[in-house]
């Protein structure tokens, strides 16, 4: 096996099926880009002129030991440094429930990238449901994997959340994908199906 | 037969340390116009490299050294008798990979470690410069380092890489050279001098000053040096160089040689006598005219000053690529400075990394063993290299 293969295969599922909506050749931002496994992958199969901003110095010690051109900084605050529409895509990958402002941070996004694609965990997902319905405490799962007095999760929503504020912003979706706890897409796209049966939803969305 | 093996290392070491020394005689056709509208002619730089030349010139890393420093950055110093200052950062198989790259050290203007300063002879008057000497900055040390690069026949850097003042450098050259300047390392460093950093030069400055021995700068041919007010503004200068977290891990309130205070003035305490000896083992390595002039260029150091304030302008429609990082507990040049370099950076769309270290050691973390800063530095530098496939020499 060369080392691109065992690279590609080391990414998980669900950022291989952000990185399948990236164009190749396009210019990305990885906002909380993490190890930068991701950004790594994009750059090297789709040849994207890529940059990240991660909080942890964890991720961007690693980032950057890849050769990643990643930015130690918080979020909300560093996105407003980039002039508009710079990039063609901006990615906010299993961030956007840890933002003080996760309305402001859609339009940061939106403001800097032509094109948005935003992943998050489905508050709406029927173990959520069950474990606040029938059990009446704060679910904790391989997904949601802090208890509530700890976790940095501090705006959860719902895939029907989302597309409510998406609507209200005047965001377009261009694409929304409901994903399994496994990271593979599943077939639903009414709705209501979505929003009970995945743990995650992946959007691309642009500006109306 | 365990010893001899031992020493033949130790010697083949030495000599690999060793690298390659010069003192170049510069600026006899064109002089060297300083930013004060003063110019120098036949001035020497001095510089030592390590690592061999690739084919095509293209591994080329100028280090770039601080307000103290030298071009020693490798093997023994002879002024000092010490091992260089970065042989963490420098050397075979470091991050710095003198086995991969060229590297050059090329001493400042204003020095007294071998390029011309105030302590050496002004070739007009053949007379000692001391106040003579023009006052500099740091564009006027990068442009004569730019003109012994020209005079070695070596047009691009593949990197330039420094910290503290030899960050502002780095910054300087990315600003000035940028398509010399491939890719930029900026550590523990800033684009302007701030109000707090120019104060407390000043209190160096006058603590020289006020030193009756340094007699306005004339004191070079004379026995008397301004010793004492040199030691003072060192050691007012290594305190901001310190955290307060590391001065109290590494001293705290102990007693030095003694078990309670003497109700008096000597050092009672650790901390009093490692900053006088601190302050004492600096005299004999530097010059205090040296110290004013350097100081001084670092505080003239305003990388936005040309550009209206907007230090993005500076860097409008670069191609270097930048590295800069900052070191959480250092309060001289602290990380918020850093952040400005790098969103400035970014708001022209450079490519630029940024890593914010955990150390406690303050401004000299980078100086010091420190892995994190180590695997930065040495995986930017690599993927830079095979990107622009940097050939082995």
């Amino acid at each position: 096996m060369n080392d691109t293969a065992s690279r590609a295969s080391d990414i998980r599922v669900d950022l291989l099926e952000i990185a399948r909506v990236i164009e190749p050749g396009s210019t990305v931002l990885d906002v909380g880009c993490g190890d930068g496994s991701l950004l790594d992958y994009l750059v090297r199969e789709k040849q994207v002129d890529g940059r990240g901003i991660e909080l942890s110095p964890e991720g961007v010690n690693k980032s950057i030991a890849k050769g990643l051109s990643v930015i130690q900084g918080n979020a909300e605050e560093d996105i407003t440094f980039y002039p508009d529409q710079c990039f063609d895509y901006v990615i906010l990958s299993q961030t956007l429930q840890a933002m003080k402002r996760p309305d402001v941070m859609l339009e940061q996004l939106l403001r800097v990238g032509r094109k948005a694609v935003v992943s998050f965990p489905n508050f709406g997902h029927w173990r959520v449901r069950l474990s606040l319905g029938v059990f009446a405490t704060m679910p904790v799962n391989k997904t949601l994997d802090y208890p509530w007095y700890s976790t940095p999760n501090i705006h959860f929503c719902t895939i029907r959340d989302f597309v409510n504020l998406c609507d209200q912003l005047d965001i377009h979706v261009e694409q929304a994908v409901a994903i399994n706890a496994k990271g593979y897409p599943l077939p639903f796209h009414k709705l209501f199906l979505a929003n009970l049966m995945a743990t995650q939803g992946m959007y691309v969305i642009t500006k109306k | 037969m365990i010893m001899l093996f031992f020493m033949e290392q130790n010697i083949s070491t030495e000599i690999q340390d060793e690298g390659c020394a010069a003192v170049v005689n510069l600026g006899r056709d064109v002089p060297l116009r300083l930013d004060s509208g003063e110019e120098i002619s036949s001035f020497d730089v001095a510089y030592k490299c390590w690592g061999e030349l690739n084919e095509d010139k293209s591994n080329v890393v100028l280090v770039c050294h601080a307000l103290t420093g030298d071009h020693y950055v490798r093997g023994i110093n002879p002024i000092t008798g010490k091992r260089g200052w970065w042989e963490t950062m420098v050397g075979p198989d470091k991050p710095v990979d003198t086995n991969r790259y060229y590297v050059i050290c090329i001493n400042v203007l204003g020095s007294c470690a071998g390029t011309v300063g105030p302590a050496s002879i002004n070739p007009v008057t053949g007379q000692l410069y001391g106040l003579d000497f023009p006052v500099i900055t740091i564009g006027d040390m990068v442009r004569a380092q730019a003109m012994l690069l020209d005079y070695l026949s070596i047009d691009s850097l593949f990197a330039v890489i420094g910290g503290s003042m030899g960050g502002m450098q780095t910054l300087q050259w990315a600003a000035d050279y940028p398509e010399r300047v491939k890719t930029c390392v900026a550590i523990a460093t800033t684009w302007r001098h701030s109000a707090q950093n120019i104060a407390f030069h000043e209190v160096g400055r006058q603590a020289i000053m006020a030193d009756v021995n340094w007699n306005h700068g004339r004191y070079l041919d004379g026995e008397d040096k301004p010793h004492a007010g040199l030691a003072v503004a060192r050691m007012a200068a290594h305190i901001t160089y310190m955290s307060e977290s590391g001065l109290t891990s590494r001293f705290g309130r102990n007693l030095q040689d003694r078990d309670e205070v003497a109700f008096g003035f000597d050092a009672d305490f650790q901390i009093e006598s490692y900053l006088r000896h601190q302050g004492i083992s600096f005299v004999d390595r530097f010059d205090a005219n040296s110290y004013l002039y350097i100081t001084r260029a670092m505080d003239y150091y305003d990388l936005s000053a040309d550009y209206d304030g907007v230090l993005a302008n500076a860097f409008q429609g670069t191609k270097t690529r930048f590295c800069l990082l900052s070191f959480t507990s250092d309060w001289l040049y602290t990380t918020v400075e850093s952040r400005h370099i790098v969103r400035s950076l970014n708001a022209i769309g450079a490519r630029v990394s940024f890593a914010d270290i955990e150390m406690d050691k303050g401004h000299d973390s980078f100086l010091l063993e420190c892995p994190d800063m180590d695997a930065v530095v040495r995986g930017f530098l690599q993927s830079e290299a095979d990107a622009m496939e940097v050939q082995l020499p």
